[in-house]
């Protein structure tokens, strides 16, 4: 009974505390941004005043359903997190991550609006071009730390990342997509206004847009869970480091995000499968022949 | 607790006007004014804005446009007119296409005087506007 009850607490913090520090990271990126260019910048907290603001106005939508697919959306990415954080079967992981992905689509096409529809179509595109990455990421994780399961990485007596070089370099090119950093911001953005208005937002207002922007905020959360899960094994000085590598790498998006100009859809499926094939084929390889 | 003054969302547009207030509406994006140090954002989206920001006088071809920006942006929500030629029509007050303000068309809450428009009373003309957006919220609930 006491375990049952420990679990259900377990999984509350981990829902609130997220999207809290989801938020502040998202906080912290248009901080740095603005830094880089050498703007003040918003404060730290801009990001839950926009959503509890975007909650306070008034909610349009051309189709009801839209609203409902993208709260279906949100809740399998907190379903993700909370399988993540539990440390639960990565695989399961990466299937309930591309259910929660789906749903989005489909939000994106239930809104009848061409600018919203080629959103839809870019973010399509952009799980085309992770996909394969996290699954090999995935597949690879098994083979180095010979289970799927993501608690069995505190078992380990060495870091996963020493049998997986190559494969979190790829997975660090592809978080850039899922962490709708430029240039690969192809399907919505969050500077300015881009050519296709907001992409697969521009239908979406009110709650609908602040459940998005949540979602996001989980998102954040297990991108960067993937990066921690390389670096952390079964002492605590690895755990401190890798959540240390974990900002490192978000700081490494925020500059790439600063530097780089948005590519053509064909350019980003391109070098995304590009470097896929040859991080994660190769690394697999390796490992497979010398282990 | 309400937030929509700590994080207005605008949408900025020109029709006719000749462009002088545009450029200092882009200005006050700028590292120099830098408007999103108070959560302000141009989103180029009637339907995420907050804030309407017209810099135009109105003719006979954009009056949909103009209409149909104001419909899409969902409530509360405040128009600032900026510039003389959103006020009254300025300088192409006696053009034959040209009806004259914004407020002959959609209700405006705040005026920008100037010509152009400097992007501090721009600024100054939003924070204004933030307070109409606030007693717009009340009235709505009650």
């Amino acid at each position: 009974m006491n375990t049952v009850l420990f679990v259900i607490i377990k999984i509350l913090i981990i829902v609130i505390a997220a999207p809290i520090v989801g938020g502040l990271l998202s906080g912290v990126d248009r901080k740095l941004s603005a830094k880089m260019q050498r703007r003040k910048g918003p404060p730290i907290l801009q990001p839950f005043y926009d959503v509890i603001k975007l909650f306070q106005k008034e909610t349009t939508t051309v189709n009801n359903f839209t609203r409902f697919y993208v709260a279906i959306s949100l809740f399998f990415t907190i379903f993700t997190v909370v399988l993540f954080c539990l440390g639960m079967d990565l695989l399961l992981c990466v299937f309930s991550f591309t259910l929660a992905c789906m749903f989005f689509v489909i939000a994106g096409y239930s809104s009848y609006s061409p600018f919203s529809f080629i959103g839809t179509e870019r973010e399509l595109i952009q799980i085309m071009c992770y996909e394969p990455m996290i699954l090999i990421a995935a597949f690879g994780y098994y083979e180095a730390a010979g289970t799927f399961s993501i608690g069995g990485v505190f078992g380990l007596s060495s870091p996963v990342i020493l049998k997986l070089p190559l494969i979190f370099i790829g997975l660090t090119y592809i978080l850039t997509i899922k962490l709708r950093k430029s240039p690969f911001d192809l399907s919505m953005s969050h500077h300015g206004h881009q050519e296709i208005v907001k992409g697969i937002t521009t239908e979406l207002t009110g709650s609908s847009l602040a459940m998005v922007e949540i979602t996001h905020w989980y998102e954040t959360i297990f991108s960067l869970g993937f990066v921690y899960i390389f670096f952390a094994y079964n002492t605590t000085a690895s755990k401190i480091i890798a959540a240390v590598i974990c900002l490192v790498v978000y700081f490494l998006e925020i500059l790439i995000d600063n530097t780089f100009a948005r590519v053509k859809w064909q350019s980003a499926l391109k070098y995304s499968w590009i470097i896929t094939l040859i991080t994660g084929a190769l690394n697999l390889l390796y490992f497979n022949f010398f282990h | 607790m309400n937030m929509i003054k700590k994080s207005p969302w605008i949408l900025h547009y020109d029709g006719s006007s000749c462009n002088g207030c545009d450029i200092e509406v882009l200005a006050c994006l700028t590292p120099l004014y830098d408007v999103e140090r108070f959560g302000i954002i141009n989103t180029g989206n009637p339907k995420h804005a907050d804030i309407l920001l017209i810099t135009v006088s109105v003719n006979e071809q954009n009056i949909p446009v103009v209409k149909q920006l104001y419909d899409q942006m969902p409530n509360p929500k405040a128009v600032v007119a900026v510039g003389i030629c959103a006020a009254t029509g300025g300088i192409f007050k006696e053009c034959y296409n040209v009806m004259g303000g914004i407020d002959k068309v959609i209700p405006v809450d705040v005026y920008v005087p100037g010509c152009a428009a400097r992007p501090e009373s721009i600024i100054e003309g939003v924070v204004k506007a933030l307070g109409v957006l606030e007693s717009k919220r009340k009235a709505n609930e009650e």
